[in-house]
């Protein structure tokens, strides 16, 4: 079940590679076809899932690479936490494929990455194995690089090589830290792992928690490592930001509970004060950048980076309460979540402006209400979402941070609310620019979102913005049983 | 005598072979004997490796692994894995050579027989125990691969060969003074003997305290001449020069199986002549900094190569680097076993990997196309196959999944935290960070710049069945890694320690 989850969409993409070259143009329904059908299988698979099983599930366990000092297992399996990140990867990649439908430069290829990609990254969510998840972490490098250098926009060159460079580096001092967990336990299967007191490691292990943080810290993005999103955010084509933004940074999230908190609780305890700082000042220092972007697509980003304080700040307190840090950790979780659709979301509205007026200056658009009704309706969902308006997602899982990391961080805390007010600042502020205002003749001849492909992905995402934000149990219950398995409740 | 024969059979096949090359070289053209050149050669030359390595399979078979001509032979595992090795780049060299060795013109006949001379003499390397020999077969090697890299006869290739010739010989006077300090201190010249007999191994045990400084620079000698052999940094600076002159079958040639019979004769020499405790953390420390200076130099110069064939140059050297971290990895519960397997994976993985760079620069070459980076632009367009296989091939080396580059890379990460050397896979692994940029650098000119001209480039059927075995090489070698990595172990088995050893950790 989970290993078709895995290899679904390298297989679709295997299959769209293989089209003849008159079915080319194709390729954007065989790679919907298949993520389609992907979203089905992590759909059935957040159905059939126990919330009251603590184990994990579904798990599959092969010998792959044997050698005795060196066992690397094929080990899946999920829990509550991986699920639901798998059900939100099925959902954008769909969103991804859509919002794809017009690509006609090299389709075939185009697509293929695309599904080699989420197969990779489904495959981050799914392993239980440190070096199975290294493989799958890496794995998605090679497909956002040539995805943003070859069908990007501007400096697209410049913006692939400097996210796979910073990821790169990243990931390179995460191995050198998996290895030396690895031979210090003597296995890299993580669930052994997290239930095991490691000593007598190479290193010690504050110093292994800083390699295998950096990873994370750079992936999630945390400031001062975030300098590379902005540029891959801006220079991406509309798909790869959704996917770049919704999924991508969920996995130095999810690193960060799986693997920092789950493995190494108490040398997360020993930094958590730094790292719940860093995290006020990721939220703060990203709107207040945010604030001064003035291309849409660059402030999208820049909000990505302030959001993803939270994530950091939610974690910081689970490790700080030990046991108790279950709503701050779970409202994290939810936030990865959230996210993930809202700027999905933003970033498909973005690209619906873009692609209508060939512009993301802020300062060129004005009056979009007039000429397109319902993209600017949609566009201020998007907007009220992202700023946690309650009924919708986003506020209950920043709602549920807040709550949790008072305690432990009161300072922080308090630094990262007013995060919100700066968020709502931004956000009110750009959609009147945007969306409001006299019209400008300029854009007197635009059209309305009449294309089936965007009004399906705007449906998809707003329905699942609303869903979570007014039944949160959903998708709270099933993360619950992660964030109870990570903190070993 | 028959059985001594018999275990270095591939040997002779090859040399064979390679003879009656140069003796059809000669011969007018009467029917029925078709002229020596163009795909009839092509086909002659590969019976040297396919009988090679058919005779290698019936050793194995045959299972009689053994001591030969006065223990100056041994067939082991790790023979075979050389035998194998050597007879599958010399194949896949000789497929890809077909069309560009038609403007050696009447050498073309010597290429080949070149090419198999140092090719067998790269078995007998393999397989020798004895220092005599070693030298013997490593200067073989060496005086075929000069002649090689200077027969183009053009400016470059001649100053290519000079050079390679005058470096060389030095190397090979400073590997002889290593091994005359050796057989005087221990009297012998073979590394290992059957038990009871002097060797260098067990003199060396019995009294290696007593030997002091002759010890170190036998080492330091045999360090300094290898190293040159081995293409590592400081030893390094005829490598770019080389390649870049030679003609492009030839660099690919040196820069996979000359490597690798360089790291063979140094896993042999340090392996089994001198594993004792007396000098062996003594000169793993030597190896682990030349490693990171190999790595480290190697990276930093190719960032800002504009010739192809002088970046494969130096990412030589810097892949060279990470074998010998291989070579360092002597102190860890895995004991020799583990780094030597790690080498031996790496080097059959960096062989798939480099040869498929390295068939798609002949392929581009052929159509007399410059190895100027800048000539690889639009390479999607005009060859899509060769673009894919370089980009796959440049992404191995890179050491990203799902390829064999990202295993080899793993597995000897994980021999040298084996061994404590963490600052090692620290500088390794930025080091990979660094070689992205440039070996990626490559693929995006191949997949994003509008080519120079829309013209198709065609390949002959020889070269794309060697880029495909490559390619599919390096990708088996990535998915499913074990059967070589068994094959690695079994090798490496012969040094004692096997890795088994680390469950005790």
């Amino acid at each position: 079940m989970l290993s078709l989850l895995i290899f679904l969409p390298v297989a679709g993409a295997a299959v769209v590679l293989l089209l003849p070259g008159r079915f080319a143009r194709r390729s954007g329904a065989v790679a919907l076809a298949f993520s389609l059908a992907e979203l089905a299988a992590a759909l059935a698979l957040f159905a059939r899932f126990e919330q009251d099983e603590t184990a994990l599930q579904f798990v599959e366990r092969r010998a792959w690479i044997d050698v005795p000092s060196f066992d690397v297992q094929y080990l899946v399996g999920v829990d509550g936490l991986s699920a639901t990140l798998i059900l939100l990867t099925g959902l954008l990649f769909v969103v991804a494929a859509l919002v794809s439908w017009k690509v006609t430069l090299r389709p075939r290829a185009y697509f293929a990455w695309l599904l080699a990609l989420e197969t990779a990254v489904v495959g981050v969510f799914a392993a239980q194995d440190l070096i199975l998840f290294f493989l799958f972490w890496e794995l998605e490098l090679v497909p956002m690089f040539f995805l943003i250098s070859i069908w990007g926009t501007g400096r697209k060159e410049y913006a692939a090589m400097k996210f796979l460079l910073f990821t790169l580096s990243g990931s390179a001092l995460m191995l050198v830290g998996f290895l030396v967990l690895g031979f210090a336990a003597g296995t890299f299967d993580m669930v052994a792992l997290a239930g095991i007191e490691i000593a007598g490691a190479a290193l010690p292990l504050q110093a292994v928690f800083l390699l295998i943080l950096a990873a994370f810290a750079v992936k999630l993005p945390v400031v001062p490592l975030h300098t590379w999103l902005p540029d891959a955010h801006t220079e991406a084509p509309t798909a790869v930001s959704v996917i770049l933004a919704g999924v991508l940074l969920k996995m130095g999230g999810y690193g960060l509970i799986r693997i920092l908190l789950g493995i190494l609780p108490e040398q997360f305890a020993d930094f958590d004060v730094y790292l719940a700082a860093l995290a006020a000042l990721s939220v703060i220092y990203g709107a207040v950048l945010t604030m001064r972007q003035s291309d849409l697509k660059r402030l999208v980003a820049y909000s990505s980076v302030s959001h993803m304080g939270y994530v950091l700040l939610g974690v910081s307190a689970g490790a700080a309460l030990d046991g108790a840090g279950r709503v701050a950790l779970t409202g994290a979780a939810l936030q990865m979540f959230t996210h993930g659709t809202i700027t999905a979301l933003l970033f498909v509205m973005v690209g619906l402006v873009y692609e209508r007026t060939h512009t993301r200056e802020i300062g060129d658009l004005r009056g979009l209400a007039h000429v397109m009704p319902i993209a600017a309706t949609v566009f201020t969902i998007a907007g009220f979402a992202a700023l946690g308006l309650p009924t919708m997602s986003g506020f209950v899982a920043e709602l549920l941070v807040f709550l949790g990391s008072f305690d432990p961080f009161p300072a922080a805390t308090i630094v990262a609310v007013t995060g919100i007010l700066l968020a709502a600042g931004y956000i009110l502020w750009t959609l009147q620019r945007v969306l409001f205002g006299p019209p400008s003749p300029a854009w007197s001849a635009l059209s309305d979102t009449t294309e089936w492909w965007e009004q399906v992905s705007m449906a998809a995402l707003i329905a699942a913005i609303i869903a979570v934000g007014i039944y949160p149990a959903t998708v709270v219950d099933v993360l619950e049983n992660g964030v109870e398995r990570t903190l070993g409740l | 005598m028959l059985d001594d024969l018999d275990r270095i059979g591939p040997v002779l096949v090859l040399a064979a072979v390679a003879a009656l090359i140069i003796v059809w070289g000669f011969l007018p053209a009467v029917r029925p004997l078709p002229a020596a050149r163009g795909r009839a050669l092509v086909l002659f030359a590969l019976l040297g490796p396919a009988g090679a390595a058919l005779w290698a399979l019936s050793l194995l078979a045959r299972d009689v692994a053994g001591f030969a001509f006065a223990d100056s032979v041994v067939l082991d595992d790790f023979s075979l894995f050389f035998y194998f090795l050597f007879a599958a780049v010399a194949a896949a060299v000789i497929l890809a050579s077909e069309s560009y060795a038609r403007r050696f013109g009447e050498y073309e006949p010597e290429y080949y027989a070149l090419l198999l001379f140092a090719t067998a003499s790269m078995l007998l390397l393999a397989t020798s125990r004895d220092l005599i020999l070693i030298f013997v077969a490593l200067e073989l090697t060496s005086i075929s691969q000069y002649i090689l890299a200077a027969l183009r006869k053009d400016d470059r290739s001649t100053e290519a060969g000079v050079k390679y010739l005058l470096l060389g010989a030095v190397a090979s006077a400073v590997i002889l003074y290593g091994m005359t300090f050796l057989f005087g201190l221990t009297g012998t010249t073979r590394l290992v003997a059957p038990a009871g007999e002097p060797s260098i191994a067990s003199v060396i045990a019995e009294r290696g305290d007593a030997m002091g400084e002759g010890l170190i620079l036998a080492v330091v000698f045999l360090i300094g001449g290898l190293g040159f052999k081995m293409a590592v940094v400081p030893f390094q600076m005829w490598a770019p020069d080389v390649y870049e002159g030679a003609p492009a079958p030839v660099a690919a040639f040196l820069s996979v199986a000359s490597k690798a019979a360089a790291f063979a004769v140094v896993m042999r020499i340090f392996f089994e002549g001198l594993p004792d405790a007396t000098v062996r953390g003594d000169w793993s420390d030597v190896f682990a900094v030349v490693a990171a200076l190999s790595m480290t130099f190697g990276n930093l110069l190719a960032l800002v190569q504009t010739d192809i064939k002088r970046l494969l140059g130096y990412s030589s050297i810097a892949q060279a680097g990470y074998f010998m971290v291989g070579l360092a990895a002597v102190g860890g519960a895995g004991g020799l076993g583990l780094g030597a397997s790690g080498v031996l994976f790496f080097i059959a993985a960096y062989a798939f990997t480099n040869l498929a760079a390295f068939i798609v620069v002949i392929a581009v070459a052929d159509r007399g196309g410059s190895s100027a980076i800048d000539a690889y632009a639009g390479l999607a367009r005009r060859a899509p196959l060769l673009a894919a296989a370089l980009a796959l091939a440049l992404v191995s080396l890179t050491g990203l999944p799902p390829t064999a580059g990202f295993v080899a890379k793993l597995y000897i990460f994980d021999a040298a935290v084996d061994s404590d050397l963490v600052w090692l896979v620290v500088v390794a692994v930025l080091n990979s960070v660094v070689s992205a940029f440039y070996y990626l650098r490559v693929a995006g000119i191949m997949f994003l710049r509008e080519p120079a001209s829309d013209e198709r480039i065609a390949t002959a059927a020889g070269l794309k069945l060697a880029l495909a075995v490559a390619a599919a090489g390096v990708l088996a070698a990535g998915l499913l890694p074990s059967p070589l990595l068994d094959a690695a172990r079994d090798a490496a088995a012969v040094f004692g320690d096997s890795p088994g050893n680390a469950a005790s950790r």
